[in-house]
């Protein structure tokens, strides 16, 4: 199930947004075609973020992949829990987020709710 | 994926939920359940593959031994019928063309397994060289091919029934003993580290053998393994794989296989150019940072690139990131180097392969 709290990116990432910070994460989606997670590079908090650019890595076995952050701001806090148990990811992936971003503007940034981000992985599938 | 080839057990890895990737043109599950889970089923219990992709190719006719000879860069002269040798196959300049497994049925009649992505290519080298004595044919379709790996995998084969021999010494193998009714080829041989066997029947049996084995491997626990689990198990056991380890630019002494290559025996192709000195060698690699060396990533001492990792990923069974790297051999003995991973330089200390030996 997509939780409906939230939103999502065609990157396969999800943003809970409480004001001006959004939590983000991969879906459920994104951890099942990376396969099992062994390691989470980080950023640091404070880092400045632009939208559409790289802020994270999260590395399966087989791979690493970029994690794009939606929005441009400043990293406001990081999930270190990640550190020691990157495969929270694939056990909770709406749960262990990634980072949280302190952002300045959602305009012009596309962002999809559950139904339709749904809708675009049967797509794209 | 509807282009990709596909092997005999295809609707069986759809059927078990394979997750299916394109692998050098062939349609094969990367994973079923996990691959780290997949991985620990081989060291500890058991394992299944489908390999069917591996090319077979026969060779026969009253030259065989010597054209084989001639091919090789090991040595066959020693081999008694039933026994399997690992060997390269090189260019002239001493690249490699692929490395393969020889299985001697008699001076006359040889097997030789090469590597999927490389069956058309080798069938083509084995076939320009081929002398007016010798028949070299490519049947690899006519084959299913099944690794069952891991300390249990003989619970499995008994459970699954055997009528014939199971051969008892590593390299070797048995020209026909039936498993689960099915006549199969047994050999002792394997690319995980662990004791087992490998399985070559006729294409069409090759479904009805994968469902007999996987019953008969419900008393183990065993589990399905995908092409991720087959990796991380060769690269524990630091073995080689063609297109990483070694190509047609990697000889077999920079590979770090010169066992493989008998160099006092008579004339083989590419023995003048493996006589001069290797410049480069291949070393193991423990990252002391975190984070993970991939393929391709540079690896150098201080300011100096040295080389590269042809191989990097977790070591499941040991814990922690490991990398196989080619160097140049004069830089080959450093205690430390450093990889360049995203711009940073992750240290890593060299260490000993195989990364990963099971306990005899």
């Amino acid at each position: 199930m997509t939780p409906n709290d939230r939103k999502y990116t065609k990157e396969h990432e999800w943003l809970l947004i409480e004001g001006n910070v959004a939590k983000i994460g991969i879906t459920d989606h994104a951890q099942d075609a990376l396969g099992d997670i062994v390691y989470v590079e980080l950023p640091a908090v404070g880092d400045a973020v632009e939208a559409g650019a790289s802020f994270a890595v999260v590395e399966s076995v087989k791979a690493a992949s970029e994690i794009y952050c939606a929005v441009s701001g400043k990293v406001v806090e990081i999930n270190e829990a990640l550190d020691g148990a990157p495969e929270e990811i694939n056990n909770d992936p709406y749960g262990a987020f990634i980072a949280a971003v302190e952002f300045e503007t959602l305009e012009g940034i596309e962002l999809l709710t559950a139904e339709e981000y749904e809708a675009f992985v049967a797509e794209e599938n | 994926m509807d282009t990709l080839k596909k092997t005999p057990l295809y609707d069986v890895h759809i059927a078990l939920g394979g997750k299916m990737v394109d692998f050098g043109g062939w349609a094969l599950p990367v994973q079923y359940s996990s691959i780290l889970e997949e991985h620990k089923a081989v060291r500890e219990r058991c394992g299944l593959f489908d390999v069917s992709h591996m090319g077979e190719l026969w060779v026969s006719g009253e030259g065989a031994f010597p054209y084989l000879q001639y091919m090789l860069t090991n040595d066959i002269t020693t081999m008694t019928p039933g026994r399997c040798r690992y060997s390269m196959v090189c260019y002239e300049d001493g690249g490699t063309v692929d490395d393969v497994l020889v299985y001697k049925y008699s001076d006359t009649d040889y097997l030789v397994v090469v590597n999927a992505s490389n069956t058309e290519k080798d069938f083509e080298w084995f076939a320009a060289h081929a002398i007016p004595t010798v028949q070299v044919e490519n049947k690899s379709a006519e084959y299913a091919q099944l690794a069952l790996q891991g300390p249990k995998f003989m619970q499995v084969l008994e459970a699954a029934g055997v009528e014939g021999a199971i051969p008892e010494k590593n390299y070797t193998f048995v020209q026909e003993t039936k498993v689960a009714g099915i006549p199969c080829i047994v050999s002792r041989t394997g690319y995980t580290g662990e004791d087992g066997v490998e399985l070559y029947c006729a294409a069409k049996d090759g479904p009805a053998l994968h469902a007999a084995l996987m019953e008969a491997g419900k008393c183990v626990n065993m589990l399905p393994c995908g092409l991720g689990a087959r990796d991380t198990l060769r690269f524990e056991a630091s073995m080689p794989l063609y297109g990483h380890e070694m190509d047609a630019n990697v000889t077999p002494m920079e590979t770090g296989i010169s066992f493989a290559v008998k160099l006092n025996k008579e004339d083989f192709i590419g023995k003048e150019a493996l006589l001069a000195p290797a410049k480069r060698i291949r070393i193991g690699l423990k990252l002391i940072a975190r984070g993970i060396a991939r393929e391709h990533a540079d690896v150098y001492l201080g300011e100096k690139r040295v080389g590269h990792v042809t191989s990097g990923s977790p070591a499941p069974t040991l814990g922690g990131n490991y990398a196989m790297a080619l160097v140049d051999l004069e830089d080959s003995e450093a205690p430390v180097y450093e990889i360049e991973v995203r711009g940073r330089r992750l240290k890593a200390e060299k260490t000993a392969m195989p990364f990963y030996k099971r306990a005899k």
